[in-house]
């Protein structure tokens, strides 16, 4: 593909080997809730709640975790598409939540995002030419070398250059996937937050998407954010994965240790809980069930947020907030005890001498 | 009927919608049998046929759908009975359990008070105290916490998880046959999920109940099934026991679609996936539905309309090519 000029002319980066291209520290966001006539805030939902992530050149690291534990929020902080409350994400040298508007929009071409929902995420009004193109008109690319670049995207992600005539509803879900997947890549960003990419699109079709998406990565020299709640979508994609429970990072691993050995009883549980399609391996698992539903992050609990579900907390668990650490080569947990390599969740509930909740499945 | 008889003979069962743009066949041709007590999981992708054919025994379609065949639930044809029979059936004989809780419940109506609705209507002299008793313990047994207080309260007051174990309970009231679930986890959370299915595998223990699981998590399938039938483009594509489906699979599309799901062990390097995209029930291709996008595919397959031929003892598959795949199926390609 012969690439213009123009479009690698994003911010620079200088990257000294095995620096992050991406490092987030305590990144907050708290939406207020109001209430009564006046609309006084009378409280905040702690949807990110002072995460630190680094995004290393040319990798994918997985953000994994269940509902509302504030993975968009977080991928939307980091492109400050909703304003962090406070924390930094550096891009390369450059804070980005300090960035000035019209800086913030040159970065922007570095760092873009690929929403959940291809229905809702594409202009129904706005033919798929328009759509793809739109990011390099606004950056002063000639509308018709915008169109030119627009096929070869179109063609690049499966579709057909005539498809640019036609608007977003003549097209299936994963079709419009790869509309936004086009999009994305029009500026020849180095960053790319994917939320949730295939999560609305049948097995067959998430497949064929997951495969584009690495191969475009190895052609553009991407970066990836991959937000999803699918551990096995993720285990897949990913070369490092992050787990987050209740706006904190739980773990975060290379993927090998991660879902090899775990360290926390969160990512353990939530684990075991994902069913595999295999039916030997599945009906010989065992699973522990956790109980109760995630709290709410209006409402936080004290201490370690996970707490009140955790088999294996201990009265330290309910006051003192475990602090991200490092508990070997790449491996980070807040747990104040963490379980051992090798060591099941079962094993330590049994040595704590309590009953654990299993379940039955036949 | 003696307990040898299958609860529920479906034949020939074909639905159509009138639709603007012409007769969208949804469901066609559909015949198979669920047995008394067992899971049958019904898995295929979106828009494949599964909740359309669930609607067509329940008879919930709307005006626009033509339906055709025969439905035998324990001896007694669906199809034909009256308005009055096939309500009294819905509810106390089959329970339908479905995605979003919301479409099964009132919210204006507290929890409890719905279930006791539920229990009174198909038994009217069951008195309000003892309907209320049997609720708070139905919801004990799906595992709501303190079910006594939970039971007045309304459905906005549950979480998503704690709702869809009520509508469980509402499904239970009545001691049902037949248990159909329409995707009942797929709105929550995975731990959440293998809270609910401990619940239904549970009740399905204690009730004796059979259960169609509609579902397109392949895992689940894996976890709590019987037999499996496999829909394809409004027609069964194959059908098997559990072991059947996922080892010996006879069938193209199953196949394909065993190999384009990531495994949370690992175990695949590469997902193989299904090329293209599910063709239109408006003008379906000829041949075989799923030849566009088949490996296996050979000219015959665009002429002639393969039918669901017998591959092995409760085995079922509809390929032209059934009798050839299974044993030495990579050199077939
Ligand atoms: N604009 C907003 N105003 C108020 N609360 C919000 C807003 N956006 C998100 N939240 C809340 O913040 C929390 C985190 O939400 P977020 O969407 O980031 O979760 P998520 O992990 O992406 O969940 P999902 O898997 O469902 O997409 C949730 O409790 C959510 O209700
Ligand atoms: N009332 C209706 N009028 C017209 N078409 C309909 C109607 N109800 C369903 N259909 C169509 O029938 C086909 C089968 O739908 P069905 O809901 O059974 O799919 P499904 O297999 O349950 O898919 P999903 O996994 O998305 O729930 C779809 O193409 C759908 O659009
Ligand atoms: S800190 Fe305590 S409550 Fe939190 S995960 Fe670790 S053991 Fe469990
Ligand atoms: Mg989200
Ligand atoms: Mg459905």
């Amino acid at each position: 593909m012969t690439v213009d000029e123009t479009f690698t002319s994003g911010v620079s980066l200088n990257l000294a080997p095995n620096e992050p291209i991406l490092t987030v520290r305590d990144l907050v966001k708290e939406f207020p809730i109001r209430a009564g006539v006046f609309r006084r805030q009378v409280g905040a939902v702690q949807a990110v709640s002072g995460v630190h992530l680094d995004l290393y050149a040319n990798e994918t690291l997985g953000v994994v975790g269940e509902s509302g534990c504030g993975k968009s929020t977080l991928g939307r902080s980091l492109l400050r598409l909703i304003e962090p409350t406070s924390g930094s994400v550096m891009f390369g040298e450059e804070d980005v939540t300090t960035a000035s508007k019209s800086r913030l929009r040159e970065l922007r071409r570095d760092l873009q995002m690929v929403f959940q929902d291809p229905y809702a995420s594409l202009n129904p009004r706005l033919p798929i030419r328009d759509i793809v193109g739109e990011p390099m008109v606004i950056h002063g690319v000639s509308k018709k070398e915008a169109r030119e670049r627009v096929g070869e995207l179109l063609k690049r992600v499966g579709l057909l250059p005539e498809h640019g005539n036609r608007y977003p509803h003549e097209f299936s879900g994963g079709q419009r996937q790869r509309i936004g997947i086009a999009r994305s890549l029009a500026l020849r960003p180095k960053v790319i937050v994917l939320d949730e990419p295939v999560s609305a699109l049948d097995v067959s079709i998430q497949a064929q998407v997951l495969n584009l998406l690495d191969e475009i990565q190895e052609e553009y020299q991407l970066s990836f954010i991959f937000i999803a709640h699918d551990l096995s979508v993720v285990r897949h994609t990913s070369d490092r994965v992050a787990v987050m429970y209740l706006g904190r990072i739980a773990e975060v691993a290379d993927k090998d240790t991660l879902y090899g050995r775990p360290a926390h009883p969160y990512t353990q549980s939530l684990l075991s809980a994902v069913p595999v399609a295999d039916p030997k391996r599945e009906r010989s698992r065992q699973r522990i069930i956790l109980q109760g539903d995630v709290p709410s992050p209006a409402n936080p609990p004290s201490g370690c947020r996970f707490h009140p579900r955790c088999p294996v907390a201990k009265d330290k668990c309910t006051t003192e907030v475990p602090e991200l650490r490092v508990i070997g080569e790449g491996h980070q947990v807040s747990c104040h005890f963490p379980l051992e390599a090798g060591e099941t969740l079962l094993q330590r509930v049994q040595q704590l001498g309590r009953t654990p909740v299993m379940s039955t499945v036949k | 009927m003696n307990d040898e008889s299958p609860l529920l003979t479906v034949d020939n069962l074909s639905v159509g919608f009138v639709t603007k743009g012409g007769i969208v066949q949804a469901a066609t041709e559909i015949s198979f049998e669920i047995r008394r007590g067992e899971v049958l999981a019904v898995v295929g992708e979106s828009g494949s046929g599964k909740s359309v054919t669930a609607l067509a025994l329940m008879r919930l379609h709307p005006g626009n759908a033509i339906t055709t065949g025969d439905v035998d639930f324990d001896g007694r044809d669906l199809l034909n009975m009256s308005d009055a029979e096939m309500r009294s059936v819905r509810g106390s004989d089959i329970a339908m359990i479905f995605q979003d809780p919301m479409t099964a419940m009132n919210p204006v109506f507290t929890v409890g008070s719905q279930i006791v609705e539920t229990i009174r209507v198909h038994d009217s002299s069951v008195s309000k105290q003892d309907a209320w008793s049997k609720t708070v313990d139905l919801l004990q047994l799906v595992g709501v916490p303190e079910p006594k207080r939970r039971a007045s309260q309304y459905p906005h007051e549950y979480s998503g998880g704690m709702r869809q174990r009520a509508m469980i309970a509402m499904a239970i009231a009545n001691d049902p046959k037949l248990l159909i679930a329409d995707e009942p986890t797929t709105a929550l959370d995975v731990t959440v999920q293998a809270q609910v299915m401990e619940v239904l595998h549970e009740v399905q223990a204690q009730t004796g109940s059979a259960m169609m699981l509609i579902t397109h998590d392949l895992g689940l399938v894996a976890g709590s099934a019987d037999r499996v039938q496999v829909m394809y483009a409004s027609r069964l594509m194959e059908t098997g026991t559990i072991n059947q489906i996922f080892y010996e699979s006879q069938n193209p599309y199953t196949m394909a679609l065993l190999e384009s799901i990531p495994d949370v062990d690992g175990l695949k390097d590469r997902l193989e996936p299904i090329p293209g995209n599910p063709p239109s029930l408006l003008n379906p291709p000829s041949g075989c539905a799923f030849r566009p996008r088949c490996n296996y595919a050979q000219p015959i397959c665009a002429v002639d309309k393969p039918v669901l031929v017998s591959v092995g003892v409760e085995h079922e598959s509809r390929c032209l090519r059934a009798h050839e795949l299974g044993a030495d199926t990579e050199a077939l390609v």
